[in-house]
Parts: structure tokens; C-alpha cells; sequence
């Protein structure tokens, strides 16, 4: 047993878990309050990196930024937040909103749509191509921690340590505000809480928000850490944030951040020591034990039908 | 002079001699209201409404049969071969989705595994060459008994769940595909190549029968069409059959179906077999047709076009189906050609003008004051800022190009300028769904010559895409408009 290579392997578990407990909490919230699996929502995590990469182009790109690099990382996580908020509020009332009491099968395929249709406008404007964050020309990637056999870049302390205020500040919110006593009503009931005098559509557009901030935040630590950004990203990340919020246990919260990092351990440990080839396959295998085992996942209740 | 019309006389017009049972007055009225709201396209509908269903099927499966005597170019043959295995698919899928009411985001993999599983008993792969009625019945087979352990999962999941699991199932089935060239067997020394990867399974048999081969496109564009009219009538007897009423009220309400004793569980792995074998058969097909098949051919946007023709048409009926497989399959292939993409573009475009402008008798003056403000606007450009017409559009000397030349901008240098407008057409075309009235209209007018100018200067030089934008546009808007597709009955939901 190699442990260097262990604790390695945890913090890149660690790392890719943020990020993925980051795009879960965007579907379990969403999902929560409509019951909408939102499919777009990798494509909002997508664009959230694309505007990190303009911003960061439009100060100088990253050979020589024009401002302080802290300023402009700030900047760069800045603009994916918002762009992504924006695009999934955007989402939400042009593609979503029409459909609130369609049949089921309405919004799904509308954000199957949706999502198609952002991927694509994404390779018409910025073409097929990878494109680079080039992070080390800017951040010095041998810096950051190194005790004994655990070694971790700065930008992938900089991943979690943002992750976790993140997650503190969105239970916070949800726990402490009158907006997120709100959306947890909402979540509860919709009917009942209209009637409550709560407005229902300022309360699903923030959930949308919310979780379109997170996404983007997501979107830009992948550049910063994998520095790569295309298309395709959005994709493979949605599912993958997805079934973190299925294994946590669609709908709750703490499940959601639960699953992100599992699946981003059980990503980086497969990759490591089974097959990096059928990493994806283990992952998507977990899901579908765990949909057929549990398909509550792994915290949340059992939802009591009444007929 | 005319009389005074007494207000209440069309009324007893449309009452009905005897009252039916069953047959109110909403109900009665009903034929004649869907005729007015179509305005003029009232004989269209009439039409429609009057010829039974039966004869419609028949009249496409003639037009398709004069299409394959006079189509000689195996271009359109593959066109034609192409539209009819999307149909054949699209059917299939109708009955999972649009039937049984079961979210199957997995379909594409049966294609695949069809497909596949053609290639495996009639190639030089395996050395396996099975005669070919042998060989696609091994292939439906075992794409049923794939849909029947598919189909297992929905015993406990619902819904959207039971959509995550067949998703990440057609997921999984790529990547086993695709790194299906090295698999650690036991008893096998090294890595086994079962699929090929991602190079697949070149030289897969050509389909046959006895000695004869089908080696002509125009043989398989008729062994195609002559599947495709079995799996239709099948799936037309099977929908009226037993199981088919059991299905539509299991997509109702399987709470509703179970109470009323329907083997609820039976009846949803019927539906994922038939679905499956539906889509086995044509990957038989698609596997000899293309001579080989390859991860690449079963991708989500496959899926994701299936699923648009099954919404398009109307979900659960046949002729809809059909209808929505043949005019998205036929303009996706027709938009890899620029001069067809154009007329395609614009025939979209005089469309979206239909759904923006209501009343319809304003359109001709809209469509008129369109054409002019892009007249005046190439004008004045041409006058103020030379390099902004300066560019020949692509295919100038095809039809309309030499139209387009004068109508629309066409800058030197279209790329970012192109862009730019392409995201000013998306948030026009968002804001212009929240206007209503005046603004709407007169909004519409530089709209129309923007997604012109879009066409001219981006989408154009890039038909893959544009196939991609196109499809998912079309998904969120026929749902947003219009959920039950254009032939398929809106559900009346009682409360």
C-alpha cells in the first residue's frame, strides 16, 4: 500500500467532489421546490466557465493580467456566478415556466432541449476546441500545502476551502433567512404556501439562482484546477452532479453535498486503482445499486404516497 | 336589405338531431371550433378530419414507394433510407413513451445493441456469418430480452427516476463500446477486443437471402420501407389490441390501471420489449446499410432527435409519429446542403411568422415590410460602410442566392459580428415571447431580419451545428407551445 499515493488520490477525490456537491445542490434544490430534473443544468455549470475564461481574457489573459491575480480570480468567480444565475433564471422563466402543471414528461424533455441547445450555441460562439484557463502561468502550482505525503495545490485549496463557505453560507440561508424559510416551504407544499401570502415565483427564481451561482462557481474552479473548458463539459459534469444528488438523496440538501463527495472520491479512487477507462462506468454503476437499492438515496425519507 | 339575423340561429344549426350519449354540447362543437381556430387552413383540417386513418398510411407508404421507383442518385436514396429507419425508430419509441407513458432516455442504446449485436453474428469480426433472417432474428431477440431487463428497473422506479437509470444505461452502453476493444476476460490472455472501440466493427454482411445480396442502396431503400410498413401495421393492430387500451390507461393513471387489475408490471416490460425490438430490427438494418457500425453512430443526439420527431408528430399517435419522424429526419438531411438549408431557413422563418403574427391577415404586410427594411438597410449600409455588403453569400448562384446578396448584410469578416447577432436573436426572440400586441409585431420585423442575418453569416458555414441548435430550439418550443405535439389530443386534466 502506497500512501502518498492514497492521500493524493483523496485530495483529487476531495477536489472533484466540491465540485460536483456544488452542481448537485443546484438540481436537488431545483428538483425539491418543482420536482424538475433540471438537464440544462451542466449547461449552466458550462457557461459559469466560459465567463470566468472572458473575463480573464478581457484583464489581459493569464500570461499578463492587467489587475492582482486575487482580484482577478475574485473577478473571474464573480462573472461565472452571475452569468450562471442569470442563465439559469433565464431558464427558468422562458423554458420552464409555461410547464409548472404540465404532465412530467413536458419539463423533462424541455430541459433535455435546453440543455442540447445551449451545448450547441456554446460550440457555434467558441468553437470545438478546447480552451485553456492556463492557471499555472499565473498561480505558482508547486506552492500550497505540503505535509508528509499530502500534497495540494493552491487552486485545489482554493476548490475546497470555497466549497465549504459555500455550503456554510447556502445552510445558513436556508436555515436562518426568511428566503430560505421560504423555499423550504415551497419545497413542502406549493399550493399551501401560496396561500401563505409566499411568492412562489420570487422564491423559484432565487432556488434557480442559487443554484446557478454555485454551478458557476463550479465551472470556473474546473478551469482554474483542470484548465481546460469546451463544450462537452457541461455534459458529463451534469450527470455526474446529478448522480451525486440521487445518491445523496434527491431534494436534501446535506445529501447533495454527501454525494458530491463521494462520487468525486469514488471517481478519483477508480480511476486510480481500477480502470480509468471504466471510471465513468463504476460511477454510473453506483447510481443505478444504489436508484434500485434506495431510490431515496442515501439521506432522504421515503416520500408516503396518498392516493 | 337583409333580414336582422336572429342571434341564437347558428346555435340551432349545429345542435345535434338526437342527443348521443356521451356527446355534449362541448363536445359536438368540437370539430367545428378546431376549424375555426385554424383560420384559413379550414379545408386543410377538414381533410384531415374526414379520411380515415388507415388511408393516410397508405398514401405515404405510396409516396414513399413513387419516391424509391423515380429516386436514382444513391445520395437520395440514402436520404430516403435515413428518413425511414428515423421513422421506424420513432415508432419504436412511441411505444414506450408515447403508449405506456414510460420516460425511456435509453432507447438509443437498443438501436446500438442492435446494431451491434448484428455485427457480432454477421461479420468477419467473430467469423460468425449467419443467413440474414436468422441473423435479425437473433438481433430482435436479443434487443427484447436487453428491453426486458431494462424494463425491470420500472417495476420500482418512476418517472423521472426510472429516466435517470435507462439515461445512465445508454451512457454506460457507449462507454462499453467504446472502450470494448480492451476488456480483461478470464481465460483470455491480454485485453479481449469484443467491440472494436472506437473504431468499431467495419464489413459487417450485407443482408441476404440465399445467394442472392443486396448490395444496391435501392434494394435496402425497399427492404427499409417493406420493415417499416410491417412495424406499422403491427404497432396499428397492437394499439387498437387489448394490450394497447391497457397501455393508455397505465400512462393515465397505473394507480388507476392497477386498481382495475391490470398487470401493471407485465405490461410495462411489454411495452420496453416492443420498443426494443422495434429499435433491434432497425439497427439490423442501419448495421447493413452502412456496412459497419461504429460508438459514434449512437450518440445522445440521436436520442435527443428521436425524442423530438416522437413530440413533434404527438406523442402516441402512429400517423403523428410518422409525420414528425419524416419532416425532422428529411431537414436535417437536407440542412447539410447550403442551398437547400437556405430555402429550409426561410421556409422556418415565413413559419415563425405565423406563430408570431396574429391575426394571420396581418402577415403579408408584415413579411412586405420585412423585405423592405432589409432592402433599405443594405442600401443605406451600402452607402455608409461598403464592407458590410462587401462579401458574396455562400452558393450565390443557387436559388435564392442571388436574392440574399441584396437583402442582407454580408460583412467581409462575418465571424465575431455573427456571433454577436446569434446572441441577439436568442434574447429578441425570448423577449419578443413576453410582448404582446403592437410591440410584438413590430419587434418581429428587424427579429426576422436578424435571424436572416444570422442564417447568412454563421449558421450557414456551419450545418452540423446548426442541425444541433435546430433540434433543441424546436424541443423546448413545441413544448412550450404546444406540449401534446401538433396531432396528438391536448390531455383534458380533471380536477
Amino acid at each position: 500500500m502506497n500512501w502518498d499515493f492514497l492521500v493524493q488520490q483523496v485530495v483529487s477525490g476531495l477536489t472533484l467532489g466540491s465540485m460536483y456537491a456544488l452542481i448537485a445542490l443546484g438540481y436537488t434544490m431545483v428538483y425539491g421546490i418543482l420536482k424538475l430534473l433540471n438537464f440544462a443544468h451542466g449547461e449552466v455549470y458550462m457557461m459559469g466557465a466560459f465567463a470566468g475564461l472572458g473575463v480573464m481574457t478581457a484583464l489581459g489573459g493569464p500570461d499578463a493580467p492587467i489587475v492582482p491575480v486575487a482580484l482577478m480570480v475574485l473577478v473571474m468567480f464573480l462573472a461565472g456566478m452571475s452569468a450562471s444565475a442569470v442563465l439559469a433564471m433565464g431558464l427558468e422563466r422562458f423554458a420552464y415556466r409555461r410547464l409548472r402543471n404540465a404532465p412530467r414528461i413536458a419539463p423533462l424533455i424541455t430541459a433535455l432541449g435546453a440543455s442540447f441547445f445551449l451545448q450547441s450555441t456554446a460550440l457555434l460562439l467558441f468553437g470545438a476546441r478546447r480552451r485553456s484557463y492556463d492557471s499555472a502561468e499565473f498561480i505558482d502550482l508547486r506552492g500550497g500545502i505540503h505535509w508528509g505525503p499530502l500534497n495540494a495545490s493552491p487552486t485545489r485549496l482554493l476548490t475546497i476551502s470555497t466549497t465549504v463557505t459555500l455550503m456554510v453560507l447556502l445552510t445558513l440561508l436556508v436555515s436562518r433567512t426568511r428566503l430560505g424559510k421560504a423555499m423550504r416551504a415551497v419545497s413542502f407544499d406549493r399550493e399551501a404556501a401560496a396561500m401563505m401570502g409566499i411568492d412562489v415565483d420570487r422564491v423559484i427564481v432565487a432556488t434557480f439562482a442559487i443554484g446557478g451561482i454555485l454551478a458557476g462557481a463550479a465551472g470556473v474552479m474546473f478551469g482554474l484546477v483542470y484548465f481546460s473548458v469546451y463544450h462537452l463539459m457541461g455534459f458529463t459534469a451534469g450527470l455526474k452532479g446529478f448522480t451525486a444528488a440521487v445518491v445523496g438523496g434527491i431534494g436534501n440538501i446535506p445529501g447533495a453535498m454527501l454525494g458530491g463527495l463521494l462520487i468525486g472520491l469514488a471517481e478519483s479512487f477508480s480511476a486510480a486503482y481500477v480502470s480509468s477507462t471504466f471510471m465513468d462506468l463504476i460511477v454510473f454503476s453506483i447510481l443505478i445499486v444504489v436508484m434500485l437499492a434506495r431510490p431515496t438515496g442515501l439521506l432522504g425519507r421515503a416520500d408516503i404516497k396518498k392516493v | 336589405m337583409t333580414e336582422p339575423t336572429e342571434p341564437q340561429a347558428p346555435k340551432d344549426e349545429r345542435a345535434p338531431a338526437a342527443p348521443k350519449v356521451g356527446v355534449d354540447e362541448w363536445v359536438a362543437q368540437y370539430e367545428r371550433r378546431r376549424q375555426e381556430r385554424a383560420g384559413p387552413f379550414a379545408p386543410l383540417v377538414r381533410v384531415w378530419d374526414l379520411t380515415p386513418r388507415p388511408a393516410w398510411m397508405a398514401a405515404v407508404v405510396l409516396l414513399a414507394v413513387v419516391y424509391g421507383i423515380f429516386a436514382t442518385n444513391s445520395g437520395d436514396l440514402r436520404i430516403g433510407i435515413n428518413t425511414i429507419l428515423f421513422a421506424l425508430l420513432a415508432l419504436g419509441l412511441n411505444v414506450v413513451v408515447g403508449w405506456a407513458g414510460l420516460l425511456d432516455l435509453g432507447y438509443i442504446a437498443f438501436y446500438g445493441f442492435g446494431a451491434y449485436v448484428y455485427a457480432f453474428v454477421a461479420s468477419e469480426k467473430f467469423g460468425v456469418h449467419l443467413p440474414t433472417p436468422a441473423a435479425v432474428g437473433v438481433v430482435i431477440a436479443a434487443t427484447a430480452l436487453l428491453g426486458l431487463l431494462l424494463g425491470l428497473p420500472s417495476w420500482r422506479l418512476l418517472g423521472d427516476y426510472l429516466a435517470i437509470v435507462t439515461l445512465f444505461f445508454a451512457q454506460i452502453f457507449l462507454v462499453v463500446t467504446t472502450n470494448g476493444n480492451r476488456i480483461n476476460v478470464p481465460g483470455h490472455d491480454g485485453p479481449a477486443d469484443i467491440t472494436g472501440g472506437p473504431n468499431g466493427i467495419p464489413g459487417v454482411d450485407a443482408f441476404g437471402l440465399g445467394s442472392t445480396e443486396a448490395v444496391e442502396v435501392k434494394t435496402y431503400y425497399w427492404i427499409a420501407l417493406g420493415a417499416f410498413v410491417l412495424v406499422a401495421a403491427a404497432l396499428y393492430l397492437l394499439n387498437d389490441s387489448r394490450t394497447g387500451r391497457a397501455w393508455r390507461a397505465l400512462r393515465e393513471d397505473p394507480l388507476a390501471a392497477e386498481a382495475m387489475t391490470m398487470p401493471v408490471n407485465r405490461l410495462k416490460l411489454l411495452a420496453f420489449m416492443f420498443g426494443a425490438a422495434t429499435a433491434g430490427l432497425t439497427g439490423s438494418i442501419f448495421a447493413a446499410v452502412q456496412i459497419g457500425v461504429f460508438p459514434q453512430n449512437f450518440e445522445l443526439f440521436l436520442l435527443i432527435t428521436i425524442y423530438a420527431m416522437v413530440i413533434l408528430g404527438g406523442a402516441g399517435s402512429i400517423g403523428g409519429v410518422v409525420i414528425g419522424a419524416v419532416t425532422i429526419g428529411v431537414t436535417l438531411e437536407i440542412l447539410r446542403d447550403a442551398d437547400w438549408g437556405r430555402i429550409i431557413f426561410y421556409v422556418l422563418l415565413v413559419s415563425a411568422v405565423f406563430v408570431i403574427v396574429r391575426p394571420w391577415r396581418h402577415v403579408p404586410w408584415v413579411v412586405a415590410a420585412v423585405v423592405v427594411f432589409g432592402v433599405l438597410l443594405n442600401q443605406i449600409a451600402g452607402a455608409v460602410w461598403p464592407r458590410g455588403v462587401g462579401r458574396t453569400p455562400l452558393g450565390a448562384d443557387g436559388p435564392l442566392g442571388g436574392l440574399v446578396d441584396d437583402w442582407v448584410l454580408l460583412p467581409e469578416r462575418p465571424g465575431t459580428i455573427g456571433s454577436i447577432a446569434f446572441v441577439l436573436l436568442v434574447l429578441g426572440a425570448l423577449a419578443l415571447t413576453l410582448s404582446r400586441g403592437w410591440p410584438r409585431v413590430a419587434g418581429a420585423v428587424p427579429l426576422l431580419y436578424l435571424g436572416a442575418f444570422v442564417w447568412e453569416n454563421k449558421l450557414i458555414f456551419q450545418p452540423s451545428v446548426t442541425r444541433f441548435l435546430l433540434v433543441g430550439a424546436l424541443l423546448v418550443f413545441v413544448m412550450n407551445l404546444r406540449p401534446q405535439g401538433l396531432m396528438g389530443t391536448a390531455r383534458v386534466e380533471i380536477v
